[in-house]
């Protein structure tokens, strides 16, 4: 950690981990509301009402953070990865710039008619604000992620002998397969970690006592969905997601499951930590031909090794790749099993009383923003050394006149006031939680009596 | 179709300009206009509704300004980084502030917010109008196509510039002066009683000072970059732009002493429309004029290939198209005075 590319690395990696904790949640969530907007509409229950609106605030708080810490992303491009953005800016630029044009004009007046105008737009009018959200939230995922697969596996594009890159075809990028299940994989992981808070926080209610009828509605809404994702984040998504790298990233997929040696029937590493030097996995627990299976269908097929591939090709950071990997994949399972067994409880209406699960509910809620993390981690790690896949050398992408000292400048300043939103999230939130979803029905004087302008003590977290 | 790219994102940064400007006026007069509590909030609830849908303007442009011209964006992001980076720790202060106010009903914290939302906002519209005055100035770019500015060198116009020197200063301050008018004209016209009659005496109040910083500021620039009277000796007709500036400021005035809220907004509007396109019109062909005039980003040598500036233009239309439909329907929506005791925003 010294040289500028590394610092720009960081720089980029800690500001959209950062920035991406909120819009898996929102991205989620939008969904989930939306479903308790039509039940409202359905049942006429005002049940559902109060419990969109509630979630309603929850959202709000974190789509306000995703937004200022979203603006910096776009900007990085210019000011970190100057060299990239000049070559590919002509493509890129496209699905960022659609993003502003088709997603953010959108999300950003239908929120406000979503926050601030259910009494003015009734209730029909109410739930299509809502999906307006919903639908300009998921939108702008889907240019990201165009952005990001075409990184991953360039498309639609021609190189000129000065080394500029122009769009050729437009569908070619906005249609890249690579974009269409990366896209399938990432929506389904932001709906994961959306029904696993909205389940945490009905398990606390359970827990605590309070607000019963709500947290058993978020309890069967958040596991109902939830088990549905859980088993498609697996298959087809995940799958499919694993054969495209094969297929196209085969020393990636070789550095993901720390296979060292080309081998037919390859097994799969379950635990073990890779020792790069040596080019072994030390203590491994594998499934034997298990590699080979999944990649192939084919329990004998010939997997390629790291060996294959000449070592300027293998991505950089072996081992936190492997292990971004191997989290996610792991955390994947916990929540197949997780969910599956609620969603069992749920069904033999036992899931209430068992405390012990609504537990385990209910400290899972970092869960799915680790394997979310990890997720993307495995995707930009294993793109390495690579910034646009077999085009354009990570190294040769940054900002050559920014020097390490304003960057390393920069990266604290951000965490710094990263650090500072992280505590007004955590008060905010946690306020909402205690207040819960029946305090929307008190007049809004109730704000300002003195129980309220008395902060929530601190120490009670 | 790099003019008609030109012109275009020109015209997206001017929307930035007069939107996210109204706002960030409001920030500025944020203490001289609202002295109680009630008042405050009613500035707040002002812009409440429409604040984060303006700067999805900059986002925009900055988005139209990457794939239309990346070798700019590249250039002027990474010399800019200093002043950017800054730019974009206001700005999350300033949402945060604004977004945060009314979610802590407390007796010290609302204060802060409003140190915060006022003072952010204070200092962005000085980084704009510095930035636009770097443009205007040129900027150290050689051969390479890049440059790296630091925040200041020796505060003169000499070949290793600053962000900042006089110029820029100089510029910086009138853009504070002429969005302190425009927030003023505009939480005028949003509010009623007396924070509506304190914005509209400010207003009048900066619309003198803007007056006189225009004819400064104006004159300056003829001097420190040539292109700009070349410009408008080659295509006369491009004296309609400075003019529709000269037009909106006299409007400001007449339509503020004849009572009309809305008006004289606009006029406002028509100023800062005027004067920014003045500017663009006046360094174009530059996008980036060098202070080595030999290493200008020009329309022709940052643009993008000719297939996306196609296709580009295709969707934008479509994409404009929508977003004007609904910001008329949330205008609309929100259309009318903010009252003192209106649901507070957030809650």
């Amino acid at each position: 950690m010294g040289s500028a590319l590394d610092v720009h690395r960081l720089h980029f990696a800690f500001t959209i981990t950062y920035h991406y904790l909120f819009p898996q949640l929102t991205m989620g969530l939008a969904l989930l509301i939306v479903i308790l907007k039509t039940f409202h509409l359905r049942t006429g229950s005002e049940h559902y009402a109060r419990a969109a609106r509630f979630w309603a605030k929850i959202f709000g708080i974190n789509f306000a953070i995703g937004v200022v810490t979203g603006i910096p992303m776009e900007f990085q491009f210019g000011t970190n990865w100057s060299e990239f953005s000049k070559a590919a800016g002509g493509v890129i630029g496209q699905t960022l710039a659609m993003e502003g044009v088709f997603s953010f004009f959108l999300e950003s007046t239908f929120l406000g008619l979503f926050l601030f105008g259910e009494k003015k737009l009734g209730r029909i009018g109410h739930w299509f604000a809502a999906f307006f959200v919903f639908l300009g939230s998921w939108l702008s995922g889907y240019f990201i992620v165009a952005t990001d697969a075409w990184m991953q596996h360039p498309t639609g594009y021609r190189q000129l002998a000065s080394g500029e890159i122009e769009l050729s075809s437009f569908w070619g990028l906005l249609l890249n397969k690579w974009a269409l299940w990366q896209y399938a994989h990432n929506m389904i992981g932001a709906v994961q970690t959306g029904c696993f808070v909205m389940a945490a926080i009905g398990a606390f209610y359970l827990l605590s006592k309070r607000e019963e009828a709500y947290g058993r509605t978020f309890l069967k809404m958040g596991i109902t969905v939830g088990v549905i994702a859980a088993i498609l984040q697996l298959a087809p998504s995940g799958d499919l997601q694993g054969k495209l790298i094969a297929a196209n990233q085969p020393v990636t997929l070789a550095a993901m499951e720390g296979l060292f040696t080309s081998q037919d029937g390859a097994p799969v590493a379950i635990l073990g930590q890779p020792d790069v030097p040596k080019r072994q996995l030390d203590n491994p627990l594998v499934i034997p031909r298990m590699l080979s299976f999944l990649t192939y269908r084919n329990w004998s097929a010939h997997v390629r090794g790291l060996d294959d591939f000449p070592e300027d090709q293998w991505p950089d950071k072996i081992e936190l790749l492997y292990f971004s990997y191997h989290v996610m994949v792991g955390l994947g399972t916990i929540f197949i099993a997780v969910m599956a067994f609620s969603a069992f409880l749920l069904w033999h209406g036992k899931l209430y009383d068992a405390r012990w699960m609504l537990w385990v509910l209910m400290l899972s809620v970092p869960l799915p923003y680790i394997a979310n993390t990890a997720g993307w981690m495995t995707a930009e790690l294993g793109r390495q050394p690579w910034l646009i896949y077999g085009v354009m050398r990570t190294i040769h992408g940054f900002s050559p006149r920014v020097a390490a000292g304003n960057t390393w400048f920069t990266l604290i300043g951000f965490m710094g006031m990263y650090t500072l939103l992280s505590m007004l999230w955590l008060f905010l939130i946690y306020r909402e939680i205690e207040r819960g979803p029946e305090s929307e029905g008190e007049p809004l004087t109730d704000l300002t009596s003195p129980v309220e302008t008395e902060p929530v003590v601190p120490t009670r977290y | 179709m790099e003019t008609i790219w030109f012109v275009l994102v020109a015209l997206m940064v001017a929307m930035y300009v007069l939107l996210d400007g109204f706002d960030l006026g409001a920030g500025a007069i944020h203490f001289l206009v609202a002295k109680t509590q009630e008042e405050r909030r009613q500035v707040i609830a002002s812009i409440g509704p429409v604040w984060d849908g303006n700067e999805v303007w900059l986002l925009a442009a900055g988005g139209a300004l990457y794939f239309a011209f990346p070798a700019l964006y590249a250039s002027s992001f990474s010399g800019f980084y200093l002043p950017l980076m800054m730019v974009l720790w206001l700005l999350i202060l300033r949402g945060t502030a604004v977004e945060f106010r009314n979610h802590i009903h407390s007796p010290i914290w609302i204060p802060f917010w409003d140190f915060v939302f006022s003072g952010a906002s204070l200092l962005l519209a000085i980084f704009l109008g510095a930035a636009l005055g770097n443009v205007v100035r040129g900027v150290p770019l050689d051969a390479s196509g890049y440059f790296f500015e630091p925040l200041w060198t020796n505060w003169r116009l000499g070949e290793q510039t600053g962000i900042l020197d006089w110029f820029t200063v100089l510029v910086g301050v009138q853009a504070l002066l002429a969005l302190m008018m425009h927030g003023g004209l505009w939480v005028q016209y949003k509010t009623s009683g007396e924070v509506g009659r304190r914005a509209g005496k400010l207003a009048g109040l900066c619309w003198w000072a803007v007056l006189v910083m225009t004819g400064i500021v104006t004159a300056l620039t003829f001097a420190v970059q040539p292109q700009v009277t070349a410009n408008f000796k080659t295509w006369p007709l491009g004296y309609v732009l400075p003019v529709l500036a000269v037009a909106g400021l006299a409007g400001v005035q007449l339509e503020l002493r004849r009572g009309k809220e809305l008006k004289a907004f606009l006029a406002s509007c028509a100023y800062f429309l005027g004067m920014l396109t003045s500017v663009v019109f006046g360094v174009y062909p530059m996008v980036l004029p060098a202070r080595n005039p030999a290493f200008s980003l020009t329309v022709s040598n940052a643009k993008a290939g000719a297939y996306g500036l196609k296709i580009g233009l295709i969707w934008w239309v479509i994409g404009m198209i929508l977003a004007t439909v609904y910001f008329v329907f949330v205008y609309r929506s929100f259309a009318g005075k903010v009252t003192a005791n209106v649901e507070s925003h957030g809650d």
